[in-house]
């Protein structure tokens, strides 16, 4: 079945073919929408969707949640996403399963409701307080904010660690064609962890302290292990790289753009490509290491450079590539045109 | 001298292995009121089914000690995490214990907004005048004069206000069922508060609602009296402040019953969509970018989207952005649509093939991005627009025609009947009829009407 809906209903459908549960939200632009079909859906199908009184609400009921072994959500932008990350960061030392979808807005501050990317170093590096990640999973298109949206849920369960699908106010907003799930996922067992209220869960404990010096290091080296092991979970789009002289790379908004720019540099003869993340946390380093043996890329962000750094950061030093970067911000996007042009320019780099 | 609670775990080996000894300074009230609860929990044979929820202070270790289900949270964050466990576990039991600073000061909006809805749990709520665990600092709940680490000459109404008497606010709330203030200073004040806690946890039980018990409870160490004087200290001067008694039970009332909202499956939610249309590769189809502006009210968004359905649903790839903001009620409004024979790259349109603006303002903003080749049209009573070379230009009676039609405010409408007519979208007319029909879904008695002004405006195009 295909409907014609927004990015942020798709969200939400791809949540209720997750199997969520529970549903905890407090209003904020540009991502409310997707509250209001949670609203009106989950009720009809027997499922939870409670607005709470702030963000640091939101988050803590999704703690009790995940603790009660439920699928959790919410969905929230900027200044509210900021407000959870205490609670992130215990959800991530309690080891606990949750999705948190962040329609990322124009900041700092209040800034304003259009598209931008800011968020990448607070999703992508931590945000809260502690030796912890998030899994970050980045959509492209409405068919991503449903399909991403059941993955998160899908790899918060099995790695027992809050996820966030990083999207922005055009994917939220936008509509396309999406094709539905075909079948509900399989709830998994959580008995072996989770407080059920009963029985079986009675000895169950669920909390982030450990008072003990060794007992929290060795807790710490624990979750170490675990982010190293997402590896296996990277996921990237290549798109034209395989000849590739210069290789654009964005995630969400900025990949479309990026993808437009190469469709008019290769109709141009241009020999252009794209790499597109789809897993920001676990990056998709190996992807990343196949694209770069163009010698030339080009970063397409929303935002000032956060997502570049992290190129930087993730190339390997044995690979001669130029970096350059095409940014926009204050909720401006950046014209397909303009990208086309700060790549001819690449190109004249000498090697 | 009191035998060891039921409800407790054997021995507290999450402390310590084999211990049998809490972490409670001597005199301190916490290791009473959680006897109390511990065999409230037996008594009803509750464990099983039981949650506990420890706070962030002295009591952050409740879960080495009660015998069911235990989650730690955030600090002052308890009143959320019950939330969360009582409504993802409707009908079991879900405790939170929360300290003065904990629930009154940094969670005291979540512990509000939890006794204001009437969550299912019981809030066992302990005052002891200031923050223990940190070093004896000033809660909500101290008394005035009082001397703490952050009031050193004692708590001054003019710097600091008054001590938060949480029972007394929470009174002023519909939906709690139960509210008590006790005391765990004497024997005869703990056989109360025995009594209160049986009762949250009773209420627990039958699923009746919220509960909420504050303990008047000493703490020496941080009081710098010893635990005789220190329970005197409770006695003299905080019930002076928090006087004890039942501020409210009506676990015997009528409960509140949900309204009834018809339970359905996913398939049966979005059972009507299309089936078998996915959009097909069409290397040599051109893409071509729209733009739709006018002012809120005008139906823009919708033309925009009408044209994007049938786009789809004739197997091309498609994009449709709105823009959107604060001014959304009233001020402008304009929507991208890209029509593709293949992915679709940038949602946005920067230089459209074709432009469609309602209002003056619109024209204005966007007259001069219609790329070269390309062709605008306008609505014929505006002031005609100054385009760049090669653009055609064409001015639609949509209002008048729309008025003529009897459906003055369908001019959107007319401006999708000329479309076609243009031959501007491309797209069979049947799939455009169906996609201006289903746009009605909801208003089924202006299908006829809008058809009418279609057509009309269809013939005026051919006419042309």
């Amino acid at each position: 079945m295909r409907k014609f809906v927004k990015g942020n209903e798709a969200v939400a459908i791809g949540a209720i073919y997750a199997g969520c549960d529970t549903y905890f939200g407090y209003p904020i632009t540009p991502a409310s929408d997707i509250a209001h079909v949670v609203a009106e859906y989950f009720p009809q199908l027997g499922r939870v969707h409670l607005q709470a009184e702030c963000e640091t609400g939101s988050i803590n009921m999704m703690f009790g949640a995940a603790a009660s072994g439920k699928l959790t959500m919410t969905a929230s932008s900027g200044p509210g996403i900021s407000l959870m990350q205490e609670g992130l960061s215990y959800l991530a030392g309690a080891q606990l399963p949750a999705v948190i979808v962040n329609v990322m807005r124009v900041g700092p501050g209040l800034g304003n409701i259009g598209p931008e990317q800011g968020d990448y170093n607070q999703a992508v590096k931590g945000g809260g307080h502690g030796n912890y990640h998030s899994i970050v999973l980045a959509p492209a298109s409405v068919q991503e904010m449903c399909d991403l949206t059941m993955k998160a849920f899908e790899m918060a369960m099995r790695y027992r660690n809050p996820a966030i699908v990083l999207a922005d106010a055009v994917l939220g907003q936008m509509k396309e064609f999406l094709a539905f799930p075909e079948k509900e996922a399989v709830k998994p067992d959580t008995s072996s962890w989770a407080v059920h209220g009963d029985a079986s869960t009675r000895q169950n404990l669920l909390t982030s302290i450990f008072l003990d010096n060794e007992l929290q290091e060795k807790h710490n080296w624990m979750l170490q292990e675990k982010y190293s092991s997402m590896r296996t979970d990277a996921q990237a789009e290549l798109y034209l790289t395989d000849d590739a002289e210069i290789v654009l790379t964005g995630y969400g908004t900025s990949a479309r753009i990026a993808r437009s720019a190469v469709d008019r540099l290769r109709a141009d003869g241009v020999k252009a490509g794209l790499f597109r993340p789809i897993t920001l946390f676990p990056f998709p380093t190996e992807h990343l290491e196949r694209a770069a043996k163009a010698g030339r890329m080009l970063v397409v962000e929303l935002s000032n450079g956060q997502y570049r750094d992290d190129i930087l950061a993730h190339l390997d030093r044995d690979i001669r590539c130029h970096v350059a970067l095409v940014n926009r911000m204050g909720g401006n996007m950046m014209k397909v045109e303009d990208v086309e042009k700060k790549a001819r320019e690449l190109l004249e780099v000498p090697e | 001298m009191i035998k060891r609670a039921t409800g407790f775990n054997a021995t507290f080996d999450r402390k310590e292995k084999g211990t049998k000894a809490t972490h409670y300074c001597p005199g301190c009230g916490h290791g009473i009121i959680h006897k109390l609860i511990a065999e409230a929990m037996a008594d009803l044979s509750i464990q099983d089914r039981t949650v506990f929820v420890s706070p962030v202070g002295c009591a952050a270790f409740c879960y080495y000690y009660f015998d069911c289900g235990n989650v730690a949270g955030p600090h002052g964050r308890a009143s959320a995490v019950a939330t969360g466990i009582s409504r993802a576990l409707p009908g079991k039991v879900v405790i939170s214990y929360q300290g003065d600073g904990d629930l009154g000061a940094i969670g005291f909006n979540n512990a509000f907004q939890a006794a204001n809805r009437g969550e299912h749990f019981a809030c066992f709520f302990v005052n002891n005048s200031l923050y223990a665990m940190t070093g004896g600092q000033m809660a909500p709940t101290t008394m005035l004069g009082q001397k703490t680490t952050t009031t050193p000459f004692g708590r001054d109404p003019a710097n600091e206000g008054y001590p938060l008497k949480v029972c007394e606010v929470l009174n002023q709330l519909q939906a709690p069922v139960f509210i008590e203030r006790v005391s765990v200073a004497d024997t005869k004040r703990i056989m109360q508060a025995k009594k209160a806690v049986r009762k949250a946890l009773e209420i627990q039980r039958d699923g009746k609602g919220y509960a909420f018990v504050e303990f008047l409870s000493p703490c020496p160490t941080n009081w710098r009296l010893d635990p005789v004087a220190s329970a005197q200290f409770v006695t003299d001067q905080m019930e002076k402040v928090f006087p004890l008694g039942n501020f409210r039970d009506r676990s015997e009332d009528v409960p509140l019953v949900p309204i009834e909202i018809p339970r359905l499956s996913p398939s049966q939610l979005f059972g009507q969509g299309q089936e078998g249309a996915a959009a097909k590769v069409d290397r040599p189809f051109k893409e071509r970018q729209f733009k739709f502006s006018g002012f809120g009210g005008q139906g823009v968004l919708s033309l925009g989207s009408v044209i994007a359905e049938a786009a789809g649903s004739s197997g091309r790839f498609v994009s449709w952005l709105p823009s959107y903001g604060p001014e959304q009620r009233g001020g402008y409004a304009s929507c991208s649509v890209v029509i593709s024979g293949n992915t679709v790259g940038s949602p946005t349109v920067d230089e459209p093939d074709v432009l469609v603006v309602l209002s003056q303002q619109a024209s204005e903003k966007f007259a001069r991005t219609v790329k070269e080749g390309g062709i605008m049209l306008y609505e014929s009573s505006l002031p005609a627009p100054a385009v760049n070379e090669g653009v055609k230009v064409i001015a639609v009676p949509a209002g008048k025609i729309a008025a003529d039609n009897g459906t003055p405010k369908a001019l959107n409408t007319a401006f999708l009947g000329a479309m076609t007519a243009l031959g501007l979208h491309g797209l069979p007319e049947e799939k455009v009829l169906a996609a201006l029909d289903a746009s009605f879904a909801t208003k089924p008695q202006l299908i006829e009407r809008n058809r009418k002004v279609y057509r009309a405006a269809y013939d005026w195009g051919k006419g042309l």
